[in-house]
C-alpha cells in the first residue's frame, strides 16, 4: 500500500524518532512510506485556543498535500481528532462548496498509526521485543475524539518481553490541553501532579501512549522530578526488536 | 468600561487548588457520585436511547421555544394558576416581591433552587424586608454561614462536618450538638419544621414544566420540596424558559435520565408533580414565573442553543478533572463546571471579563459530553465560545489587544504555517536560538508565557535534525 | 394596572427575542421524537413484585409481603413494635385492614372536617394506599385518590404505612407515565413519587435517611402467593 505520513508539526520538529519509527514499521510489512514535504501543521492550537480565522489557509494545505493519497497515517491521536472533527467545521466556515467536498472525501483515509496497524491493516503483533515495565496513557483525544478502544493496547501485549502494567485513573486527562496549561497553569499542575503520582505508583520505567503532546506535558515533569520514569511514543516501542531500534 | 468585578477563573484557580481539605471534599464527593452513577447507567441497558430521545425532545422544545412558552401559559391558567413573564432578575424579582407583599407575608420558606440564586432572589427580596429561608440542608448552611454554593446537587460539599457543627451551634442557638451528620440533620429538621408549620409563602424552582397539561415537576431528597410545595397557602415557582417539555409523555424520558446522572440513584426519594390548584389540596394560590434573564441570547446563537438543554444534574461537574481540583467557586458564577463554563459567558455577555475567561477553564478532555444525559457538546460549545472571545477581543481590544503576546504569537505562527520555507526556518530558529536556555541536554527555564510551563516541568530540546532533514537525508 | 401593563411588555419582549432568535426556521412541533427506549417491561408480575421489593429494600424503607388476609395482623404488630397511637386515616381507605387495631388506639379521620397540620404534625403514622409500584426504580405513586388523600397527610406524619397490591406494580417507568396520563391531563390532581424515606447527603456525602418527610416508610405489598 502507498502511505502518506502526516507527521505534524510538533513531532516534526521534536520527536524526529517518532517519525522514523512509523516509516521503519510500516516499510517492515511491506508498504511504500511517502511524505509530502509540503506539509506544516494541522492548526489544533489556533483552533483550540479560538483563533479558528487564522488557520482555513492549512486546511486547504492539508487538503492539496494529502488528497491524492491512498491512505493517510499519523503518529498523533489529537492531530488526527482535529481533522475528524472540526476541519469539516472549519471547511463549511470557508464557505467553499469545493472545499467541503475535498474535505469529506479525504477524512476517512485519515488514520491515527495505531488505528491504522489495528483495524485497516489488521497487524497486532509488529515482532516487537521491549523488555522493560511499561504503562500505557490513553490520551483524551484518544478516547474520546477518536473512539480508539484498545487497538494501542492489543499492539502493545503482543510485543515481547514487556511488562505491561495498568494505569491507575487512566481515563483522567494530565492536564495538559494545549494552551491551557499556560492560559491556566494552576489548574494543569494540579492535574498533572495527579497524573505523575499514579505513573510512579506503578513503578513503571517508560510511560507510553499514541501521542507525544501528552508524553512532553507529563514527561517534562517526570524529568523535572528525576523520577526516573521516562516517557516514549507507541511508536519507537513498536519499533523495538530483539536487535534494538529498527532505524 | 469592562462589566463586572468579579475575577477571571485563572486568577484565582491557584488559591482554591491549594486549600487541602477543599481538595480533599470536592475529590471525595465527586470521585464517589461518579463511580455510584456509573453504575446506575450501567443498569439500563436503554441508556443511550434514553439520551437521544432526551436529545431530540430539548432540541424540539428550543426549536418552537415561542410556541410552547404559550401553550404553557394557557394550561397553568387553565389549571388555576397565574403565569407572569421576566425578561430579567430585575423583573422577577419585583414581580416576586409584590407577590409575596400582597400576601403581607415577611417570611418565605424556599426549596433550592439555582435559578433564584441565579437572580440573587433572597438578596432582592432582604431589601425589601422579606426574609427568605432556605430549606434545602445544604443551602441552610451555605445561607447561615453567609457563603455561597459550591456545587450544583451539593453546595456545602466544601465545608465539614465540624465547621457545620459549629455554625448550627451558633446560629440554631444549641448548646449540645455532635458532629454526626444524623445529629445535624436532625438539628435542622427541628429548626425547618416549626418555620415550615407556620409559612404562608412557599418559593421553588421547577426542574420541568409540561407545556401540554400545565403540570410543574420538582425533584428532591430530603422532603422540603413537598413541604414548600405542599403547606404553604402560596406557592411562587420561578422557572427558566428553557426548562419547558411538550408532553406529560416526556417526563419518562427526564424521570429516567436525571435521576441516575445527578445523585446517582434509580430514583431520588421524592418528586412532586402538580397541575395547576387542587382545591383541598395544596395551595390554593400558584404563581409561575417564567424567566428570560439572557436565555434568548443563548437561543439566539445556533451553536450555543444546545446549552439550553441542560437539565442541571450536575454529572459533568463530577467527572470533570478542572472542577474536580478547584471546586465551584473558582468559576465566579452560580453555574459551575463545564456547563457553567459555557453558560456564564453565554447568559452574562462577553463584555464581562470573568465569564469571559470560563470557556478557558477547560483542558478539553471531553469527559462532561461523554456523560451528559442530553448529549450537550460540551467541548464544541466550548471552542466556539473562545472563537467569540477572541473574535471580541479583537473587535474591542484596542492597543492591547494588538500586543497582546498569546495574540500575536497565533498570529506569526498561523502565517509560519502557512508557507514550507516560513516553517522551515522557524524550525532552524528554534534549534539556534535554545542554546541559551540550554544546560545538560535539557530546558528547565524559559521566559514570559512559557515560564509558566517551565514552573514544573523540563522542555525536551529541539533534536540536531528535523524529521524532515532525517527524510531528505535518507533519500 | 401598571404591573399588569409591565407583565405583558416582558411577555412580548421575550417573545419577540425568541422569534427573533430562531430566525426562518422549518422545525415545527409536529416533529416526531423517537423513542427508542424501552416502553413496556418485558418481567413477569412475579419478577416484578420481586424486584420491587428488593429495590424498595435497597432505599432502607421496610417491606413485608402479605396476603390480604394476614394485613390486619400485620398491621397491628407494626403499630404496637413502633408504638404507633394516632394514626391519620385519608378518605376511602380500606376498613378491613383496620379490623385488628386496639380500640385504645386514636383515628384521626381526613373528613368530613380536614385534619389542621398541627394535628398531623402530632400524629405517629399515617396509613394509605397507592395508585402505582414502579419494580425497576422501587417507587410508590401517589395520585391523591381514595385511601391516598391530600399530599399533606403522607408528609407531616413520622411514619408513612402504604398498601400496594402486586397488580399495581408495572416493571419500569414509561408504563407507570402512560398510566397517570389521566391523572395529569384530567383531573390535574397532584402526582407524588416516593423512592423510600426522605434522605441527605449534604454532609460530606454521608447518607442520612429521614429528614423532613416521613422518617421511615413501611410497604405492605400484598401478593397470593
Amino acid at each position: 500500500m502507498n502511505i502518506s505520513l502526516f507527521i505534524t508539526c510538533f513531532n516534526d520538529t521534536l520527536y524526529p524518532e517518532t517519525g522514523k519509527a512509523v516509516v521503519s514499521i510500516l516499510e517492515r510489512l511491506g508498504h511504500t512510506v511517502h511524505f509530502p514535504l509540503e506539509q506544516t501543521c494541522c492548526g489544533q492550537m489556533h483552533y483550540n485556543t479560538g483563533y479558528h480565522e487564522e488557520i482555513n489557509p492549512l486546511v486547504e494545505r492539508f487538503a492539496d498535500q494529502f488528497e491524492s493519497a491512498e491512505a493517510v497515517v499519523s503518529p498523533s491521536a489529537s492531530c488526527v481528532g482535529m481533522i475528524h472533527e472540526f476541519y469539516p467545521k472549519l471547511a463549511a466556515l470557508s464557505g467553499s462548496k469545493v472545499l467541503q467536498d475535498r474535505i469529506d472525501a479525504l477524512i476517512p483515509k485519515v488514520h491515527e498509526f495505531t488505528m491504522f496497524l489495528v483495524n485497516e491493516l489488521k497487524v497486532e503483533d509488529v515482532g516487537a521485543y521491549y523488555p522493560h515495565r511499561v504503562t500505557y496513557h490513553s490520551t483524551c483525544h484518544s478516547l474520546r475524539s477518536l473512539k480508539i478502544g484498545d487497538a494501542p493496547l492489543r499492539l502493545l501485549r503482543n510485543v515481547k518481553g514487556i511488562d505491561l502494567v495498568d494505569l491507575p485513573g487512566a481515563l483522567e486527562c494530565c492536564g495538559f490541553g494545549g494552551t491551557f496549561a499556560l492560559k491556566n497553569a494552576d489548574t494543569s499542575a494540579a492535574m498533572l501532579g495527579d497524573k505523575i503520582r499514579h505513573i510512579k505508583n506503578t513503578g513503571a520505567e517508560v510511560c507510553t501512549s499514541a501521542d507525544n503532546s501528552c508524553l512532553m506535558h507529563i514527561g517534562g515533569a517526570l524529568n523535572r522530578q528525576r523520577s526516573g520514569v521516562k516517557t516514549v511514543h507507541m511508536a519507537e516501542i513498536l519499533n523495538t526488536t530483539e536487535e534494538g531500534a529498527q532505524v | 468600561m469592562k462589566k463586572g468585578s468579579q475575577p477571571t477563573f485563572e486568577e484565582t484557580a491557584g488559591t482554591y487548588i491549594e486549600n487541602a481539605q477543599l481538595r480533599r471534599n470536592i475529590g471525595h464527593a465527586t470521585k464517589t457520585i461518579r463511580d455510584k452513577r456509573q453504575l446506575v447507567v450501567q443498569e439500563l441497558d436503554d441508556w443511550e436511547e434514553l439520551r437521544e430521545a432526551g436529545r431530540q425532545i430539548k432540541q424540539k422544545v428550543m426549536n418552537n421555544l415561542d410556541r410552547y412558552l404559550l401553550q404553557l401559559e394557557k394550561s397553568v391558567s387553565k389549571a388555576g394558576g397565574v403565569v407572569h413573564w421576566a425578561a430579567d432578575a430585575e423583573d422577577a424579582n419585583r414581580i416576586i416581591t409584590n407577590l409575596i407583599k400582597e400576601k403581607k407575608g415577611t417570611d418565605v420558606v424556599k426549596v433550592k433552587s439555582i435559578t433564584t440564586d441565579e437572580i440573587r432572589l433572597n438578596q432582592a427580596l432582604e431589601n425589601e424586608g422579606i426574609h427568605a429561608l432556605e430549606t434545602d440542608l445544604a443551602e441552610l448552611i451555605v445561607q447561615l454561614a453567609g457563603d455561597e454554593p459550591s456545587h450544583i446537587l451539593v453546595p456545602a460539599i466544601h465545608k465539614n462536618r465540624a465547621e457545620i457543627r459549629e455554625l448550627f451551634k451558633s446560629k440554631l442557638n444549641l448548646k449540645e450538638l455532635s458532629d454526626e451528620p444524623a445529629d445535624l440533620a436532625e438539628a435542622a429538621r427541628l429548626y425547618l419544621r416549626k418555620n415550615f408549620l407556620k409559612a404562608k409563602v412557599g418559593i421553588s424552582g421547577g426542574n420541568f414544566a409540561v407545556a401540554e397539561t400545565g403540570t410543574v415537576a420538582v425533584v428532591e431528597s430530603e422532603g422540603n420540596g413537598r413541604m414548600c410545595t405542599t403547606l404553604p397557602d402560596t406557592l411562587i415557582t420561578v422557572l427558566g424558559i428553557e426548562k419547558i417539555v411538550p408532553e406529560w409523555k416526556d417526563i419518562e424520558v427526564f424521570m429516567q435520565l436525571l435521576p441516575r446522572s445527578s445523585t446517582a440513584e434509580r430514583m431520588n426519594p421524592y418528586n412532586t408533580f402538580w397541575t395547576g390548584t387542587t382545591e383541598g389540596d395544596g395551595p390554593q394560590k400558584f404563581h409561575l414565573v417564567l424567566l428570560d434573564n439572557g436565555r434568548t441570547n443563548v437561543l439566539d446563537d445556533e451553536t450555543g442553543r444546545q446549552t439550553l438543554h441542560c437539565i442541571r444534574c450536575s454529572a459533568c461537574l463530577n467527572v470533570c478533572p478542572v472542577y474536580e481540583r478547584t471546586g465551584g467557586h473558582a468559576y465566579h458564577s452560580v453555574y459551575p463546571g463545564p456547563i457553567g463554563a459555557i453558560l456564564t459567558p453565554q447568559l452574562r455577555g462577553l463584555d464581562d471579563r470573568s465569564a469571559a475567561s470560563l470557556p478557558y477553564a477547560s483542558s478539553l478532555c471531553g469527559a462532561c459530553y461523554e456523560v451528559c444525559p442530553v448529549k450537550i457538546n460540551i467541548p464544541e460549545v466550548l471552542l466556539h465560545l473562545r472563537n467569540k472571545v477572541v473574535l471580541h477581543q479583537k473587535k474591542e481590544g484596542g492597543f492591547r489587544q494588538k500586543t497582546d503576546p498569546v495574540h500575536l504569537a497565533m498570529k506569526f505562527l498561523a502565517r509560519a504555517f502557512s508557507k514550507r520555507s516560513r516553517y522551515e526556518r522557524l524550525q532552524k530558529m528554534g534549534r539556534a536560538g535554545q542554546w541559551f536556555y540550554k544546560k545538560d541536554g535539557t530546558i528547565s527555564k524559559l521566559p514570559g508565557q512559557l515560564s509558566k510551563w517551565t514552573a514544573i516541568r523540563d522542555v525536551k530540546p529541539v533534536p540536531e535534525k528535523t524529521f524532515r532533514e532525517w527524510w531528505r537525508d535518507r533519500k | 394596572m401598571v404591573e399588569g401593563s409591565e407583565m405583558s411588555s416582558s411577555r412580548d419582549k421575550i417573545l419577540q427575542r425568541i422569534d427573533q432568535a430562531l430566525g426562518n426556521r422549518t422545525d415545527s412541533t409536529d416533529d416526531v421524537v423517537e423513542r427508542r427506549y424501552h416502553q413496556i417491561s418485558e418481567l413477569t408480575a412475579q419478577e416484578k413484585v420481586n424486584l420491587f421489593q428488593e429495590r424498595v429494600d435497597e432505599y432502607k424503607a421496610a417491606t413485608e409481603r402479605v396476603s390480604e388476609g394476614e394485613l390486619p395482623g400485620k398491621l397491628k404488630k407494626l403499630c404496637e413494635e413502633a408504638g404507633i397511637k394516632k394514626l391519620v386515616l385519608p378518605p376511602g381507605i380500606d376498613e378491613n385492614w383496620l379490623s385488628e387495631l386496639p380500640k385504645s388506639m386514636t383515628f384521626l379521620h381526613d373528613e368530613p372536617q380536614p385534619l389542621s397540620k398541627t394535628q398531623l404534625n402530632e400524629s405517629d403514622a399515617v396509613l394509605t394506599n397507592c395508585f402505582l409500584g414502579v419494580a425497576q426504580t422501587g417507587t410508590i405513586i401517589l395520585n391523591a385518590g381514595p385511601g391516598q388523600g391530600r399530599r399533606v397527610l403522607t408528609l407531616l406524619p413520622d411514619i408513612h404505612i402504604c398498601v400496594i397490591r402486586q397488580d399495581q406494580i408495572v416493571g419500569i417507568l414509561p408504563e407507570a407515565i402512560r398510566k397517570l396520563d389521566q391523572t395529569v391531563s384530567e383531573s390535574g390532581a397532584p402526582v407524588t413519587f416516593i423512592s423510600g424515606p426522605s434522605a441527605t447527603s449534604d454532609i460530606e456525602l454521608d447518607r442520612v435517611e429521614g429528614v423532613h418527610g416521613p422518617r421511615k416508610l413501611h410497604v405492605f405489598i400484598i401478593s397470593e402467593s
